[in-house]
C-alpha cells in the first residue's frame, strides 16, 4: 500500500509516539442538526485538543449504529446533508486547519452512488486523509483500495472482538492510518466496556500490525478514555458527544462549548495517564 | 446444454453472483456470518440433514403442495391455461415455512437458544414464530411499525406463539427498518442468537442458503408439471419483493431455456410514478444495503428510498442479488403490477376460483391474468401462489369502507 509520510494521519500519529500521548478522536454526524454548524463543531473539536476527527457521513439505513447516532442520521438529512456537502465542509475546515486529519466515517452506498472515481477525486481536493466505510470490509473493497490510496486517502477497517486471528492478520495488512478496534458486540453507543479484555486483545494484535490501535464504543467521559488510553494509541468518542449535541439540538450556539467541556476533560485524563 | 447452466453454479465462493451479491458488512457481524456459512456447508450435502428437513416440510407444513389448474379461471380469460402453486395452504399460510424450517434446523445444530428475524407482512415473522414454538427457541420479531398497524392480525398470531414482536419506529418504519434493527441486535447478541433472514437477501451465505431451502416449490412444481401437464409449463409468474417465493419457483427450472419466466415487482401507484417497489423494473441504480450489492432504490445522494406498495411483503427497495444478476442475463423477465390490478386479481381469484390470495400473490395473478390473455388456451403458464389473503382482509374490508 502507499504509504506516504506526507499524509495527515501517519504525521498526527507519528507526532503522539514520539510525544507519548494519545490520540483523542472525536467523532460527530456532519449536518446534525444542521450543516451550517458542522465546520464550527471540527474546529471546536480540535481547540480541545482532538488528534483526527472523524466526520460522520449520514445514512439512511445505518446499521451497525444505536438510536444515538441514527437519530444523528436522521437530523442531518432532515436537512438534505448529502455526501456532496460533506465534501464542502472538510474543504471548509481545511480553509483554517491544514494539520488536523480527517477521516470520514459512514456506509458504502452514498459513495456506491455518487461513483468511485468521482468521489475518491473529490475527497481528495477537499482536503479527507482517510475513509472508513463501515459496511465495506477489505474482502469487498476490492479495487477501491487502491484507489482510495492513489487520492492519497488512506482505508481504516475495523477490527472486532469477534475477528478471527486470520482474519485480523488479513485486516491488519490492508488497514493504512490506524485500526479501529471495536471494543464492544453490539452497536454505537453500547453500554459498558472492559479496559483489561481490550487491553489483551490489542497486545495480540500488536504482533501482527504496527499500525495505531484506536478503540471506540464505549467510552464517555475522562475516566473511561483514561482506561482505553493506558492500552490503546488512541480512543473514539462517538455517541457520548452526538448525544450532547442532540440534547442541545435547538441551541445550537451552546454546542461547541459542550464539545470542547466533555473533549477537554478526555484530553487532560489522558495527558495526566501519558504522563504517569 | 443449456445457455443458463453457469447460473447454476453460483455463488462463488464469497457470495457474488457477477456484479451482485457480497458480504458488505461491518466486521461486527464477520464472524457470526462465517460460523453460519461453516455450519451450513457441513449440512448442505448430510443425507441425515435433507432427511429431517424433508420430514418436517412434510408432516409439519403439509408437502408436496397441489398444481392446482385453476380452469375456470383460464377459461375466462380466453387465453393460457393458468396453474397455481398451492404455497397459501403450507401450514402458516404461504411459502415463507420452508426457508424458516431449514433455518431452524440450522439453529438447532448451532445450539444457538434463541432466534430473531424481520419481517413485512408478518408471514415470515409468523413462520418464524411457529418453528421456534414448536424447538422451544426464544423468538424475537422485528417489525416496522407502519406494518404492525395494517397487519394486526398477524402481530397477534406472532404474540399467540409467544413469540415478542418489536414495532420499529426508525426511518420509514417498514421491512429495510426492520432488518436494520434486526441486524442490530444479533451483532449485538450474537454469542446465543441465531438470525432467520425471510428472503433471498442479506450478506452471504443467506441469499443461497434461502435460496437452497426454498427451491422445494420449483422442484415439485417441475415434477407436477411433467405429470399434470405433460411436460414442463411455457412461463412461470412470481411476486419479487426481496424475492424468495420467485427464487424458489424459478431455480430448478433455471436450465429449462424454453421455460419463460416473470417476476412481478410491486408497481405501487405505477412505476413512472416514483412512488413503487419495483427495483429491477424501475432500472433503479447499482447500490449496497443489508450486505449485499444489488438493484437498490436510492437518491442521487445514495439515500434508501422510501418504498410504496399495497402489500407490506414487497415494500422493499431492494431485491436478491441472485434477481439481479437474472435480470442482467436475460433469464427472468421483471415487470410490475400496481396496487389496482393487483387488487381485482385478489377479487378476482377469490370470486371466480374460491381462492383468497396474498395481496403479493396477487401481483403475481395480475401479470398472469395478462400474459395468459397474449396465449394460446393449449399453453401452460404455473403462477406462484405463494400465500394465502386471510391477513389482507382487514387491508382490503378498509379500502370498501368497512372497519371491523
Amino acid at each position: 500500500m502507499n504509504r506516504t509520510v506526507s499524509n495527515r494521519i501517519d504525521r498526527r500519529f507519528a507526532a503522539l509516539k514520539a510525544q507519548g500521548r494519545t490520540a483523542l478522536i472525536p467523532y460527530i454526524t456532519a449536518g446534525d442538526p444542521a450543516p451550517a454548524h458542522t465546520v464550527d463543531f471540527m474546529h471546536a473539536c480540535v481547540e480541545a485538543g482532538a488528534d483526527v476527527i472523524e466526520l460522520g457521513v449520514p445514512f439512511s439505513d445505518p446499521m451497525a449504529d444505536g438510536p444515538v447516532i441514527q437519530k444523528a442520521c436522521e437530523r442531518a438529512l432532515k436537512h438534505g446533508t448529502r455526501l456532496q456537502h460533506v465534501l464542502e465542509m472538510v474543504a471548509e475546515f481545511r480553509q483554517r486547519d491544514d494539520d488536523t486529519p480527517v477521516v470520514l466515517m459512514g456506509y458504502l452506498n452514498p459513495i456506491e452512488r455518487m461513483g468511485y472515481d468521482v468521489f475518491t477525486r473529490q475527497a481528495q481536493a477537499s482536503g479527507v486523509d482517510g475513509v472508513l466505510v463501515v459496511d465495506m470490509p477489505p474482502e469487498e473493497a476490492g479495487d477501491n483500495a487502491a484507489l482510495f490510496a492513489e487520492h492519497g486517502l488512506q482505508s481504516i477497517f475495523l477490527l472486532a472482538p469477534t475477528t478471527s486471528d486470520a482474519r485480523a492478520k488479513a485486516i491488519c495488512e490492508h488497514g493504512e492510518g490506524y485500526l479501529y478496534y471495536v471494543s464492544l458486540k453490539g452497536v454505537t453507543g453500547a453500554a459498558t466496556l472492559d479496559a483489561d479484555a481490550v487491553g489483551e486483545q490489542l497486545a495480540k494484535l500488536r504482533r501482527v500490525t504496527e499500525l495505531p490501535l484506536c478503540v471506540g464504543f464505549g467510552i464517555r467521559d475522562g475516566a473511561t478514555a483514561a482506561a482505553i488510553g493506558r492500552v490503546a494509541d488512541g480512543v473514539i468518542v462517538g455517541s457520548a458527544l452526538v448525544g450532547r449535541i442532540a440534547e442541545r439540538a435547538d441551541d445550537p450556539a451552546s454546542i461547541p462549548a459542550a464539545l470542547k467541556s466533555i473533549l477537554g476533560e478526555m484530553r487532560e485524563a489522558l495527558d495526566r495517564e501519558a504522563a504517569h | 446444454m443449456s445457455r443458463f447452466h453457469d447460473l447454476t453454479q453460483l455463488p462463488d465462493a464469497r457470495g457474488h453472483f457477477g456484479p451482485y451479491g457480497g458480504r458488505f458488512v461491518s466486521e461486527t457481524l464477520s464472524f457470526a456470518l462465517e460460523e453460519l456459512e461453516t455450519i451450513y456447508a457441513s449440512l448442505k450435502d448430510d443425507p441425515e440433514f435433507q432427511a429431517e428437513f424433508d420430514r418436517d416440510l412434510k408432516h409439519y407444513v403439509g408437502r408436496p403442495s397441489p398444481l392446482y389448474h385453476a380452469e375456470r379461471w383460464s377459461r375466462e380469460i380466453g387465453g393460457a391455461q393458468i396453474w397455481l402453486k398451492r404455497e397459501d395452504l403450507n401450514h402458516t399460510g404461504a411459502h415463507k415455512v420452508n426457508n424458516t424450517i431449514g433455518q431452524a434446523l440450522l439453529a438447532k445444530k448451532s445450539g444457538k437458544p434463541r432466534v430473531i428475524a424481520e419481517t413485512g407482512a408478518g408471514q415470515h415473522g409468523v413462520a418464524t414464530a411457529t418453528v421456534a414454538a414448536r424447538l422451544g427457541l426464544k423468538c424475537e420479531i422485528y417489525m416496522g411499525a407502519e406494518d404492525v398497524e395494517r397487519q394486526k392480525l398477524n402481530v397477534y398470531r406472532m404474540h399467540l406463539l409467544g413469540a415478542k414482536v418489536v414495532p420499529v419506529e426508525s426511518g420509514s418504519r417498514t421491512l429495510k427498518d426492520a432488518m436494520n434493527e434486526a441486524l442490530r441486535d444479533w451483532v449485538t447478541n450474537v454469542d446465543d442468537t441465531f438470525y432467520i433472514i425471510g428472503t433471498v437477501a442479506g450478506p452471504h451465505p443467506y441469499p443461497m442458503l434461502v435460496r437452497d431451502f426454498s427451491a422445494i416449490v420449483g422442484r415439485e412444481a417441475r415434477q407436477q408439471s411433467l405429470e399434470q401437464i405433460g411436460r414442463l409449463p411455457d412461463a412461470l409468474v412470481a411476486c419479487v419483493g426481496g424475492g424468495s417465493n420467485a427464487m424458489g419457483l424459478f431455480y430448478p427450472f433455471v436450465e429449462d431455456d424454453d421455460v419463460i419466466m416473470y417476476g412481478v415487482e410491486a408497481g405501487g401507484e405505477g412505476v413512472a410514478t416514483g412512488r413503487h417497489a419495483a427495483p429491477l423494473t424501475a432500472n433503479a441504480p447499482r447500490g449496497v444495503l443489508h450486505g449485499n450489492r444489488t438493484y437498490l432504490m436510492s437518491d442521487e445522494g445514495g439515500q434508501v428510498a422510501d418504498t410504496q406498495s399495497i402489500s407490506a411483503g414487497l415494500d422493499y427497495p431492494g431485491v436478491g442479488p441472485e434477481h439481479a444478476l437474472w435480470k442482467d442475463v436475460g433469464r427472468v423477465r421483471y415487470v410490475a403490477a400496481d396496487d389496482n390490478e393487483v387488487l381485482a386479481a385478489f377479487r378476482e381469484l377469490t370470486l371466480v376460483e374460491g381462492i383468497m390470495p396474498a395481496l403479493e400473490s396477487a401481483h403475481a395473478l395480475a401479470h398472469a391474468k395478462k400474459l395468459a390473455g397474449e396465449m394460446s388456451p393449449d399453453q401452460h403458464i404455473v403462477v406462484n401462489l405463494s400465500g394465502r389473503g386471510d391477513k389482507d382482509i382487514h387491508t382490503v374490508a378498509k379500502l370498501d369502507g368497512i372497519e371491523f
